[in-house]
Order: C-alpha cells, then structure tokens, then sequence
C-alpha cells in the first residue's frame, strides 16, 4: 500500500449514539480510520456490531454523535443536510446489496439521476451515462427497466450510476449478498478492475471469501474496530 | 433547476400513468369544482347579458308611476287601500307636466290571441296611447306603431310582439292579418323586432300585444281596474328632477296636503337592477360556496393520495437522497406531482364545462369566458400546491438511512 496516496477519509474517535425508548445504544464506541486514495477496503463484523451505521457514517447518510470526521479534509461531522446531500452526490457511489434502483425508470435514467442532481447539461450527461454503463458491459440494455434485467445486470447499473459522477470513493454494501456465487464472482471482478483503475472502494460483507479480493481488511465488535489487516501480509496493524 | 424540474415532470408523469385510475378519483373533487366554476361564471354572464339586454329594452330613463311599489317596504294592505290611478288621472297629470319628452298610461288585460286555428294562450295585452312608443326603444320587423287617430278613436289595432308573431303567423306576413283578441277582431299594423329577455316573463315586450287603450277599455272594460302612467324623462340625467316633478304633479292630481303620505308609487328600473343584483349575489355566493366545498373535499383527496404515494415511495426517496438529492429537489418532485393530478383535474373539469355550455347556450345565449379558463387553471394548480405542502415536506424530511430499509 502506498502510504503516499492522499488521504480521502480521516475519522477520530467517531462514536455514534442511539435513544431506543428509554435505553442508550452505543452503535459506535470510538472509531479512528484513515483511508487514502487507491485503497480498496473490507470491512467485516457480525450482525450488531455496528458496521452499518460506521457505513452511513461514511457514506454521509448519518452523522456522529461525537468526533471527527473529515473527509477530503473538510469536516463533514457538522453540515447541514443540503451540504450533506451535496457530499454523497458528488464524492460518494453507493452499490447497495438489493440494487436500489428507481424501479419505473430504464437503465440509462437511473445512471443518469445523479447526474441530473448535479446539474450536469443533458447532452453531457447522456454521454456520461452511456460510457458508464458501456464501461460495466451494460452497452446493448440501456432501455431496459430494472425488472427486465437479471440480477448481475441490476448490480452492474447501480455500479455505473455509482460510477458516473466520478467519486472519491465507492461504497459497496454486501454487494453480492443478493447473487448466486457466479455471477457474485463476476461482480468482484468488476470491482478489481475499478480497483486497477484508480477507484478508492469500501466493501462492507460477511463473507470471508469476499473479504479476500480487498487489499486491507478492518473487523467491527461491539462498536469498535477489532482488527485492521492487509490481505496479503496477514499483520495486525491496530 | 430546470434539469430537476424535467426530472420532477418526469417522475410526475411516470407515477400519475402507474395509477391512472387512482389519480383520475383523486382529481374527481377538482373536476366537478373547476366545473362549476366555470360553469357558473359562464351562466352568470349570460343571465347578465340577457337582463342587461331586457333593462335596455325598458330604458333606464324611464319612470313607472304605479299604484303599487315593486319593491321596497311598504306594506302590502297599505298599497291596496290606496286608490286606482286612472284614465283621468293619467290625462290631469298628462296637462301638468313639463320635464317629460313622453308620457303614456298603461293598462294590461290577459287574454288569448288566435289566428284561424292557432292560439298564443295567455297573452298580456297592453292598452295604451300611441305616444307609448316614445317611452320604449321598440324597433319594427315590420309594420309600425297606431299612430294618434288610432289611438284617440280607439281602433282595433294590433302590433304583436317578436315572440307572438313567431308564434301565430309562422310562415305568413302577419301586416295586414285579422287576430282575435279575447273574441274581438284586430288588424295586425305591425310586428316588433326581438327586444327583450326571458327573465322578464311575460313582461317581455316580446310575448306582448299592444293595442290603443280605448279600445281595451271599450271590449274588457278595464276603467274600474288601475293602470300606469309611463313617463320618459329626457335623458338619465334629468331623471331625477322628473321623478321630483312627477311626485309634485302626482300629489296635486290626488289633492293630497303637505303631511299626508303619498298614495301611489314611482317605480323605476334601478330597483329592478338592484334586485337583480341581489339575486344574482345570493347565487354567486351559494355558487362559490359548493365550489368552495368540493375544491377543498378535492385538495384533501389529493393530501390523501399524496401521503399514500410518499409512503409507497418511501425506498425510492431513500435512493434519491443517497444519490445527492436535496430536500428541496424531493420537496418539489411531489409538489410538481400534487399540482399536476390537480391541472389535470382541472382540465378535465374545463372540458365538461365547455361541453355543458353549450347546453346552457341553447336556453341563454352565453359563452365560457377566457378569463374563467385562466380563473380554473389557476385554481387547480393552487389547489395542487396547497394540497401537496404537507405530504411534499413529509417525504423531504425523511431520513435517508430509515427509508433505505422501508420494506
């Protein structure tokens, strides 16, 4: 890993707190996490250990409750909803694990809505939209609606319209959990060329499998980052 | 912002096709309230066009004076023990008065009018001088008016109202005709243009006979009934000073002193507009108040079905605010929505109304007006708006990590 990259997310000491009726959750207890440019990242935990909500954290759909969180350098842990809105549009491209597209709209316009919120001019964005979904293989089914496409197709225009705004990380949530093991396969394949070709990816999955394709991987228990280990050296950094 | 208002329109369109039969319900309160406002704006014209039409043919400067008030509050049983104005009274107050350009008395009988074997039932005849017709705006279709020889020797003679002579001569010249008036024989001298309204009734000139009024008194022996004393001031201007100078003349006709009360009236057609205003008020309110009623039952149908479809769209808001949409971009996707379902409600409320106008046209000619089409386009849209805030801000404020796990 080259520790020259710049730094895209910065966190300290991160903790996220939740009122359920009368009782406190502590989701998050205490994060710290660099991530530079380039890396490609897997974080895994158990069901209930916070992962999730360290991925809408960083995903800028949640804010903390306490700490740090810059991201490009600008803290995010106190902006306001549009700025917010403005953050995920612009720097972030989520893969979601049940797709999430808009299910009325064909391929082409679910790439092109993020574009659309960016206000980029439509003949661009047309473009834009076209290349993106050409780059994921999606070429010849640009007019189809998400219901007429398998589910790797379905993955493949959710990553394209994760893609399409250039960010500065992409954000991947249990991508292949809704996948059988082959096409699953090729979805990871997917994100290994992003990889190859610059992309910043954060993967969250249970699979051990899946882990493997990242370079670095980072447990969550109980709220708390339990390992953080490069793949290929198997050496507890944290 | 355009882009996003297309995507709006888009997103719009793409929702209201998906539940077309539900849009089309919602909008129903919207479709019957643009149709009654337009429908009732364009009634409501024609009444006017047609009363002001009827009013012109009475003439605004012309002064009624009447045994009874046509409107006001004086008591019935009051008016009814004063006594009748008569022939003399009319010929006393004739050689009296100066300011009017034309004065003529008025006495009416009802009777049948037939020509071989057909008949007008029902007709008010109306007996008076030949200077009638300078108290009127009458104008001919054919024939003319009895002149004073007529008049003074009491000749039978006739001139018909349009609708009359419609009626009983419907393919014939009726100049020059013999009609039998409640059994009498009547030579037809003229037949009058179209004059009046039908809100008028059987006071519509049209539906009348005219006839000198001593030949009326001489066959129906009206003398002992009371008649009227039309006056003509010279202009609107001098209507006022006319009526004073009638009120003096009148009340020296009837021998009256200083403190008594007048025993006769002085009718005018201003009241006769001023109840028509009140009339036509009373129906505007009621009007606008089911208007009102089934605008506002329609925005709550929208508020509903608006508060159904954020609930339903819940993910997809969840999706769209993952992806950078704003609050004010979510905010204006569904206000953009509330407000179409409401135009096109509005539209189709327009459509029926100008449909039913033409129905409404075969009884009083009118037409819709331009301005009750932009009224019923601006109010559908403003019912949409106003009806979608809530529901819009509902969905804006959602929080994009719960609606990413709406099930």
């Amino acid at each position: 890993m080259d520790d020259k990259n710049p730094v895209i997310i910065e966190m300290k000491n991160i903790t996220k707190t939740y009122i359920v009726g009368l009782e406190e959750v502590h989701a998050l207890r205490g994060i710290s996490l660099t991530v530079r440019k380039n890396e490609y990242i897997a974080v895994m935990g158990p069901s209930g250990s916070g992962k999730s909500t360290l991925m809408n954290i960083i995903g800028c759909l949640d804010t903390p409750t306490t700490g740090i969180y810059l991201f490009n350098g600008i803290n995010v842990s106190d902006m306001d909803d549009n700025q917010l809105a403005r953050i995920r549009n612009k720097e972030i491209g989520f893969v979601f694990q049940t797709f999430n597209l808009i299910p009325r709209s064909n391929a082409l316009h679910n790439v092109e809505l993020p574009l659309i919120y960016a206000n980029v001019p439509k003949i661009e964005r047309r473009e834009r939209a076209k290349q993106a979904l050409i780059n994921v293989g999606l070429g010849d089914r640009m007019n189809h609606k998400p219901n007429e496409l398998s589910g790797g197709q379905r993955q493949r225009v959710a990553i394209a319209r994760a893609l399409v705004n250039h960010p500065s990380i992409i954000l991947a949530d249990e991508p292949t959990g809704n996948l059988d093991s082959k096409t699953g396969e090729e979805i990871m394949q997917l994100f290994e060329e992003l990889h190859k070709k610059g992309n910043t990816i954060i993967l969250v999955t249970h699979e051990e499998y899946i882990a493997e394709h990242a370079k670095r991987i980072i447990r969550i228990r109980d709220g708390m980052i339990e390992a953080d280990e490069l793949v290929n050296h198997r050496k507890v950094y944290s | 912002m355009l882009n996003q208002l297309k995507e709006g329109l888009f997103i719009s369109f793409n929702a209201i096709l998906a539940n077309k039969m539900r849009s089309f319900l919602t909008t129903l309160g919207i479709v019957i309230g643009v149709c009654s406002v337009v429908l009732m704006s364009t009634a409501i014209k024609g009444v006017d066009n047609s009363f002001q039409q009827g009013i012109s043919s009475l003439g605004s400067d012309v002064l009624y004076i009447d045994k009874f008030a046509w409107f006001g509050n004086e008591e019935f049983w009051k008016m009814r023990n004063r006594p009748n104005i008569t022939y003399e009274d009319y010929l006393k107050f004739k050689s009296l008065a100066k300011l009017p350009i034309a004065i003529a008395p008025q006495a009416i009988s009802v009777r049948n009018v037939k020509f071989r074997e057909r008949t007008a039932e029902s007709i008010f005849i109306t007996g008076s001088t030949d200077e009638y017709l300078a108290t009127t705006n009458f104008t001919f279709k054919s024939g003319r008016f009895f002149n004073e020889i007529e008049s003074e020797g009491g000749r039978d003679v006739a001139v018909l109202g349009y609708d009359v002579a419609e009626n009983l001569f419907p393919n014939l010249e009726p100049v020059g005709m013999t009609v039998k008036i409640g059994g009498y024989s009547y030579q037809v001298i003229g037949v009058l243009n179209k004059q009046g309204s039908t809100l008028l009734g059987s006071f519509n000139p049209d539906k009348q006979v005219y006839v000198p009024i001593k030949s009326l008194f001489r066959h129906f022996g009206l003398n002992w009934r009371t008649i009227t004393i039309v006056v003509r001031a010279p202009n609107s201007q001098l209507l006022e000073e006319t009526k004073l100078e009638a009120e003096q003349i009148m009340r020296q006709v009837r021998r009256l002193k200083a403190y008594e009360e007048a025993n006769f009236s002085i009718n005018q057609q201003e009241g006769l507009t001023q109840i028509y205003k009140n009339t036509v008020g009373v129906i505007q309110i009621g009007g606008l108040l089911i208007t009102g009623l089934s605008l506002f039952v329609g925005a709550i149908g929208i508020m509903n079905i608006m508060f159904v479809s954020v609930k339903e769209r819940t993910r997809e808001i969840g999706i769209r605010k993952a992806i950078g949409a704003t609050k004010k971009i979510i905010m204006t996707q569904f206000l953009l929505e509330s407000s179409i379902i409401s135009l096109i409600g509005g539209l189709i409320g327009l459509f029926f109304a100008i449909i039913l106008s033409y129905v409404i046209n075969q009884f009083i000619p009118t037409s819709v007006q331009i301005s009750a089409v932009v009224l019923a386009i601006f109010i559908s849209f403003l019912t949409g708006i106003v009806s979608g805030i809530a529901p819009a801000w509902a969905a804006a404020k959602l929080d994009p990590v719960e609606s990413l796990r709406y099930e």
